[in-house]
């Protein structure tokens, strides 16, 4: 009976979810043809579906997503392997911490976006800039999340392993990084969208021929308001992706699978 | 999503390890100064040229003389302006929104799918299209960091007043609370908590949007044009400058605005201890 009722309710659910993306988009539909808006400004769902169907046929989109891949995954990797020992060791050295912590502190709150005019003009136009940007944003969270992971271990944790004789490798190993593996991947998953959101700028800002942030900002100075909706789509659609599948996954694979949801919850 | 607050919190608290005050500002300070040192260092020593690296004195007294003139104020003036007129307008519709869809299953249905298609998308990536409809200036600014810092708002009050115990709000319907009370005393409590983290994380996303979109839609004043307009001119000394401030400002939106605002709300009605 229950069953049945939340199985009705989920129908329901659907339905109206459906209703409201069907009905918006004829409300947009229907003011873009209306004509008090110039097509150039407002273009039909039909143009814009049309254009990145195109410019998917014809390879551009997909080499302007691999383009941005390629700098935010770059970026991403580099603050993983900078953010991630070094969380690890602010968590268990305390000079560490105490000297790390406050640098961290006033840098944080510096929008990665800040720094791009500076950067531009110490390594000129290009992908070094966009990368560095990228590993500036996914840097705070990744460190601080790992550092508060590691903080959190419980110590009964640690005195136990130790009572069991286990020496600092097997320590670390076996107890601190699946401890600490919620904080961890939530750092990760909040790196990435710090990385995909100042990708996107960096791109805007440090024009360099390729990239979905470029094509939007290059697409304003023709008009191309339909090529501006189809690359807003794909950039959507792999934030999406990245965040339900890729992340999704690694958190079935990794957290669920050790037992440590509650932790990750809570 | 919420973990950014709880690291700040928990930075504040190990912040305060127990030795003397005098101890504390040495620890903080001591990397600063060798962070500091090594800039110099790296400045006089000539490797690079001044005009792009210059020397921390010299920013030091670009900062007093735009301050002095007037002129670095009128920035900061107008970028908060613009920052509250944003966030202001996220806050209200967001709390709104999160509310209405947390409390009513068929607003829940069909504002979900309108919320989750346009949270994956960084802000900055409408930024064109908002210039191209606005037209440039203060109106585009203004709408882009209210839809952006409007999403986290949304989400976290509606995963809030959902997760209102809902034998708090059976009891207090037997006793016969009438709708706005119901609201007043036991949803908006009750939620409090997660509307603040909304709202946490929704100012930062609109902190760190508005630096961007003041650099790309030609406002005359704001921090964000007053770090690009540098570039032209190559003074990187001004950059830095700018980029200090921003700092500041960030720093003090979190202690200042946020840190005694939870006190006052959430701490004192009892849903969090400090």
């Amino acid at each position: 009976m229950t069953a049945d009722r939340a199985k009705l309710q989920r129908y329901q659910s659907l339905r109206r979810g459906m209703t409201t993306v069907i009905v918006v988009a004829a409300i947009y539909e229907a003011v873009a043809r209306s004509g008090h808006f110039a097509p150039a400004l407002m273009p039909s769902l039909g143009v814009v579906a049309r254009t990145l169907l195109d410019s998917i046929l014809d390879g551009t989109m997909l080499e302007h997503a691999a383009a941005t891949l390629y700098r935010v995954l770059c970026g991403f990797s580099l603050a993983i392997f900078i953010g991630l020992p070094l969380g690890v060791l602010m968590g268990r050295f305390r000079p560490v911490e105490n000297f790390v912590l406050p640098l961290a502190s006033a840098l944080m709150p510096i929008p990665s976006l800040a720094w791009i005019p500076v950067f531009i003009l110490w390594f000129g136009l290009g992908n070094t800039v966009t990368i560095l940007i990228v590993f500036y944003a996914a840097l705070f969270p990744m460190l601080l999340n790992t550092w508060s992971g590691v903080r959190s271990v419980n110590p009964i944790w640690l005195r136990a392993a130790g009572a069991m004789g286990a020496n600092e490798h097997a320590l670390f190993w076996k107890v601190i990084i699946p401890g600490a593996s919620p904080f961890i991947i939530a750092g990760l998953r909040q790196s990435f969208l710090r990385a995909w959101v100042a990708v996107i700028g960096a791109e805007m800002l440090a024009a360099s021929d390729w990239g979905l942030g470029w094509v939007i900002f290059d697409a304003k100075e023709f008009l191309n308001t339909d090529v501006m909706l189809s690359s807003l789509v794909v950039i959507g659609f792999i934030g999406f992706v990245s965040e339900r599948l890729v992340f999704g996954s690694l958190e079935r694979a990794t957290i669920y699978r050790w037992g440590m949801a509650r932790t990750a919850k809570g | 999503m919420h973990d950014i607050a709880e690291v700040s919190s928990i930075a504040t608290a190990s912040a305060a390890v127990e030795d003397g005050p005098l101890r504390r500002i040495a620890r903080t300070a001591f990397p600063f100064i060798v962070v500091g040192g090594l800039w110099e260092a790296v400045a006089h020593g000539g490797f690079f040229p001044p005009r792009f690296f210059p020397p921390l004195e010299a920013v030091a007294a670009v900062f007093a003389r735009l301050t002095l003139n007037g002129i670095l104020p009128h920035h900061v003036l107008d970028t908060l302006v613009r920052l509250s007129a944003g966030f202001a307008l996220a806050a209200l519709f967001g709390v709104t929104i999160g509310i209405v869809m947390g409390r009513s299953r068929r607003a829940e249905d069909i504002l979900l799918p309108l919320v989750s298609i346009g949270a994956p998308i960084p802000g900055l990536a409408y930024a064109p299209l908002f210039l191209l409809w606005f037209g440039p200036g203060n109106v585009p600014a203004v709408a882009l960091v209210a839809f952006v810092a409007a999403f986290p708002v949304i989400y976290n009050t509606w995963t809030g007043v959902k997760a209102v115990k809902d034998i708090w709000v059976r009891s207090a319907q037997a006793m016969g609370a009438d709708d706005r009370r119901l609201f007043r005393h036991i949803i908006l409590p009750g939620a409090l908590p997660y509307i603040m983290t909304g709202l946490r994380l929704g100012l930062a996303q609109a902190w760190r949007i508005l630096v961007g979109i003041e650099m790309l839609a030609a406002v005359p004043w704001g921090l964000g044009w007053l770090i690009f307009g540098a570039q032209e001119f190559l003074n990187t000394d001004v950059m830095l400058a700018g980029i200090a401030v921003i700092a500041l400002i960030g720093l003090a939106l979190e202690k200042l605005v946020f840190e005694p605002l939870e006190e006052f709300t959430v701490v004192r009605w009892g849903m969090l201890t400090s």
